[in-house]
């Protein structure tokens, strides 16, 4: 599956330290820990506390990037912090992300054509991140139709019907699996399915189990990618035994040495 | 009009590219090079993507005459069973080869228990008597094939040979004398995808670069399980294509071997006077097992007839 390790986020105490003392070696260890551990892209989040989020975003990326290759993902709420990413970006990115209505779209979609980048669509639009499975369904409606419409290749836009922690709300991941399974029949060739895994047991005392235990059941119902902690060796392993028993690997006895490499 | 939708399937991964053979610039003494894989799409479908190279027919030579080889087989090989060096140079010069496959049967203990030095000296004759790449298969006798396989990987340094085969049980030797002398090598699996990912798997966690493996699941022929194989190899491909870098490696088929050891290949025309002419049927069982395996993918086939090899290099060129 395609993985979005979560670590280098402002909102974590050590690399907010980081940010504020242009530590670099802290981002670098992160950056190849992460990598190693499977990552596809490395997400990039200033947070919310530091001074200059434009400032903070260009280092972060250069930062990262003096220590690995591997694809970043842009990730911020703020249109010209993003753009403070990509301008500074050499490796193959990914924004991190639009909301899901048209005007936003509109905007975000040619910037993601422009930077040969892909991009993550939330399911959510002025009125909010829904609460039940049809306006999700709707928004991601929404969604495709104007990624057909800029001509925009459908391998690289990743719908995320943004998961809410278990314990606010217990309908809410079975709500999650029917929207996975109802985005699947969107399209042909069909979106990628993201979510932000790591939300969906914050403030639990259980993380990692709750995680992997989603993951797996997600995955079942279409998710193919998320934004997670790569560091969490079960939770990745889960993840590649769920997709190996869904025949989207070949099982060797090194099944599990093959997917990590 | 309605517009005629794209239906090209846009594929992630690739075979790899595997080159057999060494010329004098490269360390060897090949007059050419034979190049396989670098496909990223499915056979024959180039819509998709690009086609990457052709398949290639090795013509086998036997280090020990045949036994079982039915007439019409062995009547196109009786002057040269007994030399393989000109076994070898007729299938080049002759019969059209791409390569040759040597298959050393005779160091088998039932079958002569052949020297190393003996089968040294057949191989260099080889490679003195034809300029195209040689391919060099063991007995499948772990024992033996891990005394002699060394010692003419060693003799061939620098040809870059194609040598097999890597098995599950039986990997470390020939894994480690083809790495050290710069040759391929073929991993084999007995008609086991999972086998064939973990076989590779292996060989690659002794240091040897995946882009110098080419898979082999024992082939089965028509009527003797030749579906089996064809799925593998199918699914073995589409994985490959679609990112799974233990998969993406060329894949070698036996052929002739598996059928001309058919019945249908051996029974004369007093025993099976209803199933048409002797003389023809093994050559249409050879040329319909290779025809339809190359569908499902694969890289390079072993074949002992020439007319077969005559007809599957006209439907190859047909299809390409």
């Amino acid at each position: 599956m395609i993985t979005i390790a979560e670590r280098i986020n402002g909102m974590f105490l050590d690399v907010k330290r980081a940010i504020k003392e242009k530590n670099a070696s802290v981002i670098h260890e992160l950056a190849k820990r992460q990598t190693e551990a499977g990552a596809t892209y490395l997400d990039i989040n200033v947070g919310t506390a530091a001074a200059d989020q434009h400032d903070a975003m260009r280092w972060l990326v250069e930062t990262t990037q003096e220590a690995v290759k591997t694809p970043l993902a842009i990730d911020s709420q703020k249109l010209d912090v993003v753009k403070a990413g990509l301008e500074v970006a050499k490796n193959k990115v990914m924004i991190n992300s639009s909301q899901g209505e048209p005007e936003a779209l509109d905007i975000y979609i040619p910037l993601a054509q422009e930077h040969n980048a892909a991009l993550i669509c939330l399911t959510m639009n002025k009125d909010g991140v829904p609460q039940d499975v049809d306006t999700r369904v709707e928004i991601a409606a929404t969604i495709v139709s104007k990624v057909l419409e800029h001509g925009m290749d459908m391998d690289k836009v990743f719908i995320d019907p943004i998961i809410l922690p278990v314990n606010v709300d217990q309908k809410q991941p079975g709500y999650m699996l029917e929207v996975f399974s109802q985005i699947k029949l969107l399209s042909d060739p069909q979106p990628h399915i993201t979510v932000g895994l790591s939300n969906f047991s914050q403030g639990t005392k259980e993380k990692s189990l709750l995680n992997r235990t989603m993951l797996i059941m997600a995955v079942a119902a279409g998710l193919d990618t998320a934004l997670l902690d790569v560091l969490d060796q079960d939770l990745m392993d889960a993840g590649i035994c769920a997709e190996m028993i869904l025949n989207k690997q070949i099982y060797s006895d090194s099944f599990l040495k093959a997917a990590r490499s | 009009m309605m517009q005629i939708p794209n239906v090209a399937e846009k594929w992630t991964g690739a075979v790899k590219e595997v080159t057999i053979g060494a010329t004098k610039e490269e360390g060897g003494t090949r007059g050419k090079t034979v190049t396989i894989g670098g496909t990223n799409s499915l056979p024959f479908m180039d819509f998709d993507g690009k086609p990457g190279h052709k398949p290639v027919i090795a013509l086998d030579v036997y280090d020990t005459p045949p036994e079982d080889w039915p007439e019409p087989l062995l009547k196109h090989y009786e002057d040269v069973v007994n030399n393989p060096a000109n076994w070898a140079k007729k299938c080049a010069d002759e019969y059209g080869a791409d390569l040759i496959c040597l298959k050393l049967d005779g160091i088998h203990p039932d079958k002569g228990n052949k020297s190393a030095g003996e089968t040294i000296n057949t191989v260099k004759s080889i490679l003195e008597a034809v300029d195209i790449p040689l391919i060099i298969w063991g007995c499948e006798n772990d024992e033996r094939d891990n005394e002699i396989l060394p010692k003419v990987s060693e003799a061939a340094n620098g040809e870059r040979c194609l040598i097999g085969g890597a098995t599950q049980g039986n990997y470390k030797t020939i894994t480690a004398v083809c790495l050290a002398d710069g040759h391929n090598l073929i991993t084999q699996a007995p008609v086991d995808i999972n086998i064939g990912k973990q076989i590779n798997i292996l060989v690659t966690d002794l240091g040897f670069p995946n882009d110098r493996i080419v898979m082999f699941q024992t082939t089965g022929a028509l009527g003797y399980g030749i579906e089996y194989c064809y799925s593998i190899h199918e699914r073995g491909r589409i994985a490959a294509l679609s990112g799974d870098r233990q998969m993406s490696t060329p894949v070698i088929c036996d052929v002739g071997h598996e059928s001309w050891r058919a019945k249908e290949s051996k029974a004369s025309d007093s025993e099976a006077p209803q199933w048409g002419s002797f003389a023809n049927r093994g050559i249409m069982w050879e040329a319909i097992t290779a025809v339809t395996l190359i569908q499902s993918g694969v890289d390079i086939i072993r074949m002992n007839h020439p007319e077969a090899v005559s007809i599957v290099k006209k439907h190859i060129e047909k299809l390409t």
